[in-house]
């Protein structure tokens, strides 16, 4: 369970948000809004350990992530704006080096399987870089099926997707947490998926 | 979610370790102008000495082993803003912070990598270029087991400089200016080992205490250098 208590976030010497208290439990999905500037970034860079908080803590199953670190790390997979794939290599390259990166060896076979599953079949040995914005986003995407991660913290997950895609995720996301996991991410797109009740969290 | 692998095998250090080396070659090779500009680079500033001070052999083979020490430190400051860039620009160096393992190996892969690039070209082409200095074969091999031991070291620092001038405008030559003080214990040491072979006093203790600089090195700065990353990424 993710715990957040009290926090604050200031960039430079403007605070974005403080007192900002909320929890996330098995099979919860948490959409965080607000408008741009608002922080939502930031929360989500906190989240991941990248930003100290200006106050308050996050705690991981009643630990402080800054004290769990790389314990925490292995639960947790996060997708930024940016989509950390290499131009010089193909999506299968990219993909089994991102996996193992977040600490998951996956062989070829998992590997063409999660891409292909992105709808990249026909893709997977092209260089990156021959991609349009859409199918790199996809091969980003591609990680959570490599991943066995609890928690999902996704940055504008649908930037450059399209309807098609939007589905997948909507389907991938279902189905983590379905499976006991934990989704928090920005959008704005309109993110629903089915049988599950999407928390709002707005950043003012 | 047939497709997803119901639980993915773990991913032990050594593995990670190797994972990194193959990345950052396979990345290297895909981009070989990169390389071969560090090493050009080094082979025209060794070159031009000869040139500029004369053709006076007993100077050159005075001044040889600093020649090559000094232009393998130059040539090293070259390649040490691209360690860690390219992987900050496209979001993957992010990717790297959250990895469960260990940062601080992962970060010793990287530099491994870098050495393998940057610094083991230079050591294979010393003694090519000892020879236009008119260096002795005894002296040839000394200045080789100096680089093997010296330009890890040159690898180690800077990745700490670099790490710490990550996405700084500039950065480029603040590191060079931040990194270059600090190698230079590895270069009187360095130089220092060649010396002694010409003037016949033991090469041993140079030799030694560049190897402790090495182990040294080796212990502290990728711990070092992921703590900077991190702090870089705030």
């Amino acid at each position: 369970m993710l715990e957040i208590n009290n926090l604050a976030c200031t960039r430079g010497d403007h605070l974005l948000f403080s007192g900002l208290s909320f929890s996330l439990s098995d099979g919860e999905l948490m959409q965080v809004q607000g408008e741009n500037g608002k922080g939502k970034t930031s929360l989500l860079r906190m989240l991941c350990g990248f930003l100290m908080p200006a106050e308050g803590e996050i705690r991981w199953r009643g630990e402080n992530i800054r004290e769990l670190d790389e314990e925490y790390y292995a639960e947790m997979i996060y997708l930024g704006h940016l989509n950390a794939i290499k131009d010089e290599l193909n999506a299968l390259e990219n993909l089994r080096i991102s996996a193992g990166l977040s600490g998951c060896e996956v062989d070829d076979k998992q590997a063409l399987a999660a891409l292909r599953h992105m709808g990249l079949r026909g893709r997977e040995t092209l260089p990156v870089k021959v991609l349009s914005q859409g199918q790199r986003r996809r091969v980003a995407l591609a990680r959570l099926l490599a991943s066995d991660a609890r928690l999902w913290i996704l940055d504008e997950p649908l930037t450059a997707l399209d309807v098609g895609a939007v589905g997948l995720m909507q389907e991938l996301i279902g189905a983590h947490l379905n499976k006991g996991g934990m989704v928090i991410f920005t959008t704005h797109q309109p993110l629903e998926v089915a049988g599950v009740e999407t928390r709002r969290l707005t950043l003012a | 979610m047939s497709s997803a692998p119901a639980s993915p095998a773990r991913l032990s250090l050594p593995g990670l370790l190797r994972l990194v080396v193959r990345r950052d070659l396979m990345l290297a090779m895909r981009r070989r102008a990169d390389v071969l500009t560090t090493l050009i680079f080094f082979v025209m500033v060794v070159s031009l000495f000869p040139l500029g001070v004369g053709p006076e052999p007993e100077m050159l083979r005075k001044m040889a082993a600093g020649v090559v020490w000094v232009a393998a430190l130059l040539a090293s400051m070259l390649s040490l803003g691209r360690m860690f860039m390219a992987d900050y620009v496209d979001g993957t160096l992010e990717q790297m912070l959250l990895a469960p393992q260990s940062l601080s190996v992962l970060v010793l892969g990287k530099i491994l990598a870098h050495w393998m690039l940057s610094g083991l070209p230079l050591v294979l082409m010393a003694p090519v270029l000892g020879l236009q200095f008119d260096m002795s074969v005894q002296a040839l091999w000394v200045l080789i087991v100096s680089l093997l031991l010296g330009t890890p070291v040159l690898s180690m620092i800077g990745a700490v400089g670099a790490a710490l001038t990550l996405g700084l405008r500039g950065g480029g030559v603040l590191v060079s200016l931040l990194v270059l003080p600090l190698c230079i214990p590895v270069l009187i040491f360095g130089t220092g080992a060649v010396e002694a072979v010409t003037s016949s006093t033991s090469v041993a203790p140079h030799l030694l205490l560049q190897g402790a600089l090495l182990v040294l090195a080796a212990v502290f700065t990728p711990w070092v250098t992921a703590h900077a990353l991190r702090i870089s990424m705030e």
